[in-house]
C-alpha cells in the first residue's frame, strides 16, 4: 500500500532546499504541545501544524487545551492556552500522554506544563518573554533559564520575538503588529524540525489575511523565517522525519476533522439522507457553539439555525420545526440540557422526533466549561419527571461524530422519538484524519409522513387516530400539518392509547408508560463487538464515548506486556444492545474506565447485576493511556491470582 | 402622523398558506372533544368567535395550527378541528417560532394567558415580539392563576388577596400592552371575551398582520376571579371607562362622546379630557401606523389596571416591520444563488484531502 500526498499543500519546496550537514533521524512518533499566552495563537498554530501533518498522511490526534476566559490577563498561569499534538508513522489513538516537545512562549507556558514532560523532552523558549516581571508574575524566583532546574531537558532558547520582528522589518508594521507574528514564526520553525509539507499554511495565510495582503505576507515570511532559523543555527543540529502512515490507513480520502465539525457534518448529511430540512434551534454554550456557527454557514442544504433567547427556546423551537416535519436538532451542553429537560419530556410525550446534542463539559452547574467530562450520562438517560426514556448514542472518536449524528437521526426519525448524542469537549475540539464517506455508503434515511385516515370509527367513517403504533416500532405516525383529513392535537397530558384524546384512565396511563419504554428497548441497535484477539482474556475492558482512545491504546500496551484482555466499547447507551449481558457475563472481571464517578458502571450493575468495577478519572482531561494500562494490568493480574487459587 | 402603506397586508400575512376548496362555517373548526372549562368561563366566548371568525379567512383547515402553553386557556386547541399542540407552561411562542419559521404555509396561532405568557413565559413573549415571527398570539388575561385554582398572577391588582397571598399580593402588576410596545411588538391590541363583534374585528386585523400580533383578551373567570371586568362590562360604567380606538378617529368615548384624549403640550402625555367646542379639534386622532411607538404606549398607560377606568381598546399598534421567517427563507435563497445548491459529496471532502490508495 502507498500513500499519495494529494493536497493543494502539496510537499514542501522549502524542505528540498535543506542544507546538507544537518543530521536527520527518524522517527515513529512525537508529541508536541504549543503553549502560549491565550492571545498567542496557540490554538492556530496547532490547527495549522495539525493540518500540515494530516497532509503529509500521518496519523495524528489533537488535544486543545484553552482557558474558559477570552482573554485571561496576559502572562498568568489561568491564562495559559495549549495545543498537543501526536502524530506517528503508524496508526494512534490518543493525543498522547506525554509532550516530546514543548514549545513555551513565555515563562507562564513554561511553567504550567513543564511537569508533564519527561526527562529528556525538548523545550524551546521564547527568551524575550523570559523578564523579570514576566518571572515574577507567575512565581519564578530565578530565571529558570540560567538556573540547573531544567537539567533534564534539551533547552533550545530562542529570542523568537526579537527573530519575528527582524525578520519583518521591511513590512513597515508596527512592533507590535510585528511581534503578533511570532506564533508563525514558532510554526516555521517546528515544521523544519518535523519536515512538513508548508504550501498549505501558506495558502492558508493568504486566504485569512486576504483583506490584508501586507499583513499575509508578513505571516508568510515569519513562517519562512522560523523554518531558515531551524535550516541554519547550529542549535537545532537535528531534523526529524516521520514517515506518512501508510499502513494505517485503508485506502480512500482523507481529511482532518474535528469532533464538532463532524457531527455538523453528520447532522447536514442526516438532513440529505432523510430528504428532510435540518432545524437547529440552540443557544450559544460552550463547547458547542461551534456546530450552531457550522450549520449557520451551510444554508443551501435546506439547513435553518436559530439562535433562541434562550436554552428552553432553543429545543422549543426545534420541536415545532419537528412537529412540522423537519428534522430538528439542538445543541448544547450539560448545564443546557438542565434547562431543556421538560421539553425532551414533552418531546417524549409527543413521541416526535429531536435531535438533543450534548457536548458535554466538566460540571456541576458551570463547572469547568472548556474542559471535558463524560458526567451527563445518567442526566440523559433519567434526567426527566416520570418515566421519560430517551435513547442515548455516543461517538467514540472525532471523525465518529460524523457517524453517529446519522445514527442517532436514524433512530430518531424511525421510532419517532428524542435521541441524545453524548459528545464531550475532547471529541469536539480534538481532531483526527477521516476518511471520506462516499455517498453511496450513507444510511437511507427517507422517512414516510401519515397521508391518510388510518382508522374505521364504529360508523365506518375513515378517521386518523395519531397514536395507532407501527406494530414492529410502536412508532406512532408523523402527520404534519398541511396533510388534509389528518388534523390532530397532541399535547403532554396522557393521552388515550390509538385515539391520543386526553385520558386521566388509570389503566391506560399504565399502558402508555410501558409502551412508550417498550418502544425504546425494543429499538435495533447492532450487537456490541468484541475485541479479544484469541478468545482468551479474562478481563474485559468496557468504555463509551471519547474514552475509546485511551483506552484502546491502554489495551494495546497491555497485551504487549504480555496480558491478555478484552476490550469492547458502547455506542449505544440507551437502549443497550441485545448481546451485552452475554458478554459481560463471559468475563471474569469487567474494568469500566470513565471521565465520571462511574456512571456506566452504575447503569451495567443495576442491569445485569455484574460486579463492574470503576476505574475514573475527572480531571478535565482524558485519560493517559499508560495509566490506564497499569490499573488494566493490576486488575488483571489480580484477577489471575484469583483463578489460580482456585 | 405617518403616512399608511396601502399595502394588501392580508396578502403578505397568509399569502403563502393554502385556500380552502370549499366554503366553511363555523362548525368546520369544532373538533370532536368535548368542551370542559367551567360553565360560565369567558373561554367559551372566544373559542365561539375564533371559530366563527375562522371561515372568513378561507384558509385550508389542515394549514392552520394552535399551539398553545399551561393553563385553562391553553386548552384551546383540542377544541378547534385544525392541528394543534398543547405544550408545556409558557413554551408556546418558542415552540410556535420553530413551527412557523419552518412552514411559512401555515397559519400559526398561539393561545395563552397572563401566568403562561407573562410569568412563566415571559421571556419567550417578549422574543418572540421582537423578532416578528408570522405568529398571532392571543392572550386570555383573566389575572389570575385559574388551572392552579386561585393564586394571582402578574397581572393581578397590587392587594389581591388570593391562596397564596392572604394578606394581600405585593407585586405590581404588568401592563401586558406596554410589556409588548416595549418589546418592539409589531402589533398589540386590546379586546373582551363578551363583546363578539369587538373581538372579531380586533382578530381579522391581527390574522392580516405580516408578523407577530399580540391580542389581550380580558377574559372572565368566574371561578376564582369573577366579575373582574364587570367596570368594563357593565353598561353604565364600560360606556366611561372603555376607549374604542379606530385608525385615522379622534379618540372619543363616553356618552355622546363626550370624553376624549389629548396629547398635553407642556408634557406630551396623554390625558382624558371632556370634550368641548375648544378642545375638540385638537383631540388626538388615532394612528395605529405610527412609526414611532410613543403614543401607542402613552395610549396602553391611560388604562388604571387597578380601578380600569379608561381602557383603550382595539388596535393600539399595527406597523409593518421584516417578518422573521420571510427573512430566514430568503436567507436560504441567497445561499442557494451564491454557492449553488449544496453537494454532499464536496461539502465532506473540504478543501484539504489526501488520498491513500491500495
Ligand atoms: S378556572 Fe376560571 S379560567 Fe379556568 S376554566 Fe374555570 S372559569 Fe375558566
Amino acid at each position: 500500500m502507498t500513500s499519495q500526498v494529494d493536497s493543494p499543500a502539496g510537499p514542501a519546496a522549502l524542505g528540498e532546499q535543506r542544507v546538507p550537514g544537518k543530521e536527520i533521524k527518524r522517527l515513529d512518533r512525537v508529541v508536541i504541545r504549543f503553549a502560549g499566552d491565550s492571545g498567542d495563537g496557540m490554538q492556530l498554530t496547532g490547527d495549522r501544524f495539525t493540518s500540515e501533518t494530516a497532509s503529509f498522511g500521518n496519523d495524528l490526534s489533537t488535544l486543545p487545551n484553552f482557558p474558559a476566559e477570552i482573554r485571561a490577563p496576559a502572562g498568568t498561569l489561568p491564562g495559559v492556552s495549549s495545543f498537543q499534538l501526536h502524530f506517528a508513522d503508524h496508526d494512534i489513538l490518543t493525543p498522547g500522554d506525554e509532550p516530546d516537545v514543548l514549545v513555551a512562549m513565555n515563562p507562564a507556558a513554561l511553567k504550567a506544563n513543564v511537569g508533564d514532560l519527561p526527562r529528556g523532552a525538548e523545550i524551546i523558549v521564547n527568551t524575550d518573554e523570559f523578564t523579570k516581571r514576566a518571572l515574577a508574575k507567575v512565581g519564578y524566583a530565578a530565571d529558570p533559564l540560567g538556573d540547573d532546574s531544567l537539567a533534564a531537558y534539551r533547552v533550545h532558547p530562542v529570542p523568537l520575538t526579537t527573530l519575528t520582528v527582524e525578520a519583518l522589518k521591511e513590512f513597515g508594521l508596527s512592533r507590535k503588529e510585528s511581534e503578533r507574528s511570532k506564533n508563525m514564526f514558532a510554526l516555521g520553525l517546528l515544521s523544519w524540525m518535523y519536515h512538513r509539507p508548508t504550501g498549505g499554511t501558506e495558502s492558508f495565510l493568504r486566504t485569512k489575511f486576504a483583506k490584508n495582503p501586507k499583513v499575509a505576507e508578513a505571516n508568510v515570511a515569519a513562517f519562512h523565517a522560523g523554518w531558515n532559523f531551524g535550516e541554519t543555527t547550529e542549535d537545532f543540529a537535528v531534523a526529524y522525519e516521520i514517515a506518512p502512515a501508510t499502513a494505517a490507513f485503508p485506502p480512500g480520502t482523507y481529511r482532518n476533522i474535528s469532533g464538532n465539525l463532524a457531527l455538523s457534518y453528520g447532522l447536514i448529511a442526516a438532513g440529505v439522507q432523510a430528504k428532510l430540512p435540518l432545524y437547529l434551534g440552540s443557544y450559544p454554550i460552550t463547547p458547542a457553539s461551534d456546530i450552531l456557527h457550522e450549520l449557520s454557514r451551510h444554508k443551501n442544504f435546506d439547513v435553518r439555525t436559530f439562535q433562541a433567547e434562550d436554552e428552553i427556546a432553543g429545543i422549543g423551537a426545534a420541536l415545532g420545526a419537528a412537529f412540522g416535519g423537519a428534522l430538528a436538532v439542538t445543541t448544547t451542553s450539560g448545564p443546557g440540557v438542565a434547562l431543556k429537560s421538560e421539553t425532551i419530556g414533552l418531546a417524549v410525550s409527543q413521541e416526535l422526533p429531536l435531535l438533543i446534542v450534548d457536548i458535554q463539559r466538566g460540571g456541576p452547574s458551570t463547572g469547568l466549561p472548556t474542559k471535558t467530562e463524560q458526567a451527563d450520562l445518567l442526566q440523559a438517560m433519567y434526567g426527566r419527571n416520570g418515566e421519560a426514556p430517551v435513547p442515548i448514542v455516543a461517538p467514540a472518536t472525532p471523525g465518529d461524530c460524523f457517524t453517529a449524528a446519522l445514527e442517532a437521526a436514524r433512530i430518531a426519525l424511525t421510532y419517532r422519538t428524542p435521541v441524545f448524542l453524548l459528545s464531550d469537549g475532547y471529541l469536539a475540539n480534538g481532531s483526527e484524519p477521516w476518511r471520506v464517506p462516499e455517498a453511496a455508503e450513507l444510511p437511507d434515511l427517507t422517512v414516510e409522513f401519515a397521508t391518510a385516515p388510518n382508522h374505521e370509527a364504529a360508523d365506518g367513517t375513515a378517521e386518523f387516530w395519531p397514536y395507532l403504533r407501527d406494530p414492529h416500532t410502536l412508532a406512532r405516525p408523523w402527520a404534519v400539518p398541511g396533510t388534509p383529513g389528518l388534523e390532530h392535537r397532541i399535547g403532554g397530558i396522557e393521552k388515550q392509547d390509538g385515539t391520543g384524546n386526553i385520558s386521566y384512565d388509570p389503566a391506560n396511563h399504565d399502558l402508555m408508560v410501558r409502551t412508550r419504554q417498550a418502544k425504546i428497548d425494543g429499538i435495533a441497535v447492532p450487537d456490541l463487538e468484541v475485541d479479544d484477539p484469541d478468545g482468551a482474556a479474562r478481563t474485559l475492558v468496557v468504555g463509551w464515548g471519547s474514552t475509546y482512545g485511551p483506552i484502546t491504546a491502554a489495551v494495546r500496551r497491555v497485551r504487549k506486556g504480555g496480558h491478555r484482555v478484552a476490550q469492547a466499547h458502547l455506542r449505544n447507551l440507551n437502549p443497550f444492545p441485545a448481546n451485552l449481558e452475554h458478554v459481560l457475563k463471559s468475563y471474569d472481571k469487567v474494568i469500566v474506565p470513565e471521565m465520571n464517578l462511574g456512571q456506566l458502571a452504575h447503569l451495567l450493575r443495576a442491569k445485569y447485576l455484574v460486579d463492574a468495577r470503576s476505574y475514573n478519572q475527572v480531571t478535565g482531561l482524558p485519560f493517559k493511556a499508560e495509566q490506564l494500562a497499569d490499573v488494566i494490568v493490576a486488575i488483571t493480574a489480580e484477577a489471575t491470582e484469583e483463578n489460580a487459587d482456585v | 402622523m405617518s403616512e399608511t402603506t396601502a399595502l394588501p397586508a392580508s396578502l403578505s400575512a397568509l399569502s403563502l398558506v393554502p385556500k380552502s376548496a370549499t366554503r366553511q362555517t363555523a362548525k368546520d373548526f369544532k373538533s370532536d372533544q368535548e368542551v370542559r372549562w367551567c360553565p360560565g368561563c369567558g373561554d367559551y366566548a372566544i373559542l365561539a368567535a375564533v371559530q366563527g371568525f375562522l371561515p372568513e379567512l378561507g384558509l385550508a383547515r389542515e394549514n392552520v395550527v394552535w399551539i398553545s402553553g399551561i393553563g385553562c386557556s391553553s386548552r384551546f386547541p383540542y377544541y378547534m378541528n385544525t392541528y394543534g399542540m398543547h405544550s408545556i407552561h409558557g413554551r408556546a411562542p418558542a415552540i410556535a417560532t420553530g413551527l412557523a419559521t419552518s412552514r411559512r404555509d401555515l397559519s400559526v396561532w398561539v393561545v395563552t394567558g397572563d401566568g403562561d405568557a407573562l410569568s412563566i413565559g415571559g421571556n419567550h413573549l417578549i422574543h418572540a415580539l421582537r423578532r416578528n415571527v408570522n405568529l398571532k398570539i392571543l392572550l386570555f388575561n383573566n389575572r389570575i392563576y385559574g388551572l392552579t385554582k386561585g393564586q394571582y398572577s402578574p397581572t393581578s391588582e397590587v392587594g389581591k388577596i388570593t391562596k397564596s397571598t392572604p394578606m394581600g399580593s405585593l407585586d405590581a402588576p404588568f401592563n401586558p400592552l406596554s410589556l409588548a410596545i416595549g418589546a418592539e411588538a409589531t402589533f398589540v391590541a386590546r379586546t373582551l371575551d363578551s363583546d363578539r363583534k369587538h373581538l372579531t374585528s380586533v382578530l381579522r386585523q391581527a390574522a392580516a398582520h405580516p408578523g407577530t400580533a399580540l391580542v389581550e383578551i380580558y377574559q372572565n373567570c368566574n371561578i376564582f376571579n369573577d366579575g373582574a371586568f364587570d367596570a368594563l362590562k357593565d353598561r353604565d360604567s364600560a360606556q366611561e371607562a372603555l376607549i374604542p380606538l379606530e385608525h385615522g378617529r379622534p379618540i372619543r368615548f363616553g356618552a355622546d362622546g363626550g370624553r376624549g384624549v389629548l396629547r398635553d403640550p407642556a408634557t406630551g402625555e396623554l390625558r382624558v379630557v371632556d370634550v368641548t367646542p375648544d378642545n375638540e379639534a385638537a383631540l388626538l386622532v388615532h394612528d395605529a401606523h405610527a412609526a414611532s411607538p410613543a403614543t401607542a404606549f402613552a395610549l396602553s398607560r391611560i388604562a388604571d389596571p387597578d380601578t380600569l377606568h379608561h381602557t383603550p381598546i382595539g388596535v393600539l399598534r399595527d406597523v409593518e416591520r421584516p417578518v422573521y421567517d420571510t427573512q430566514m427563507s430568503q436567507q436560504l435563497d441567497t445561499a442557494v444563488e451564491q454557492h449553488g445548491r449544496g453537494d454532499l459529496s464536496s461539502l465532506l471532502a473540504g478543501n484539504d484531502t489526501w488520498t491513500v490508495v491500495g
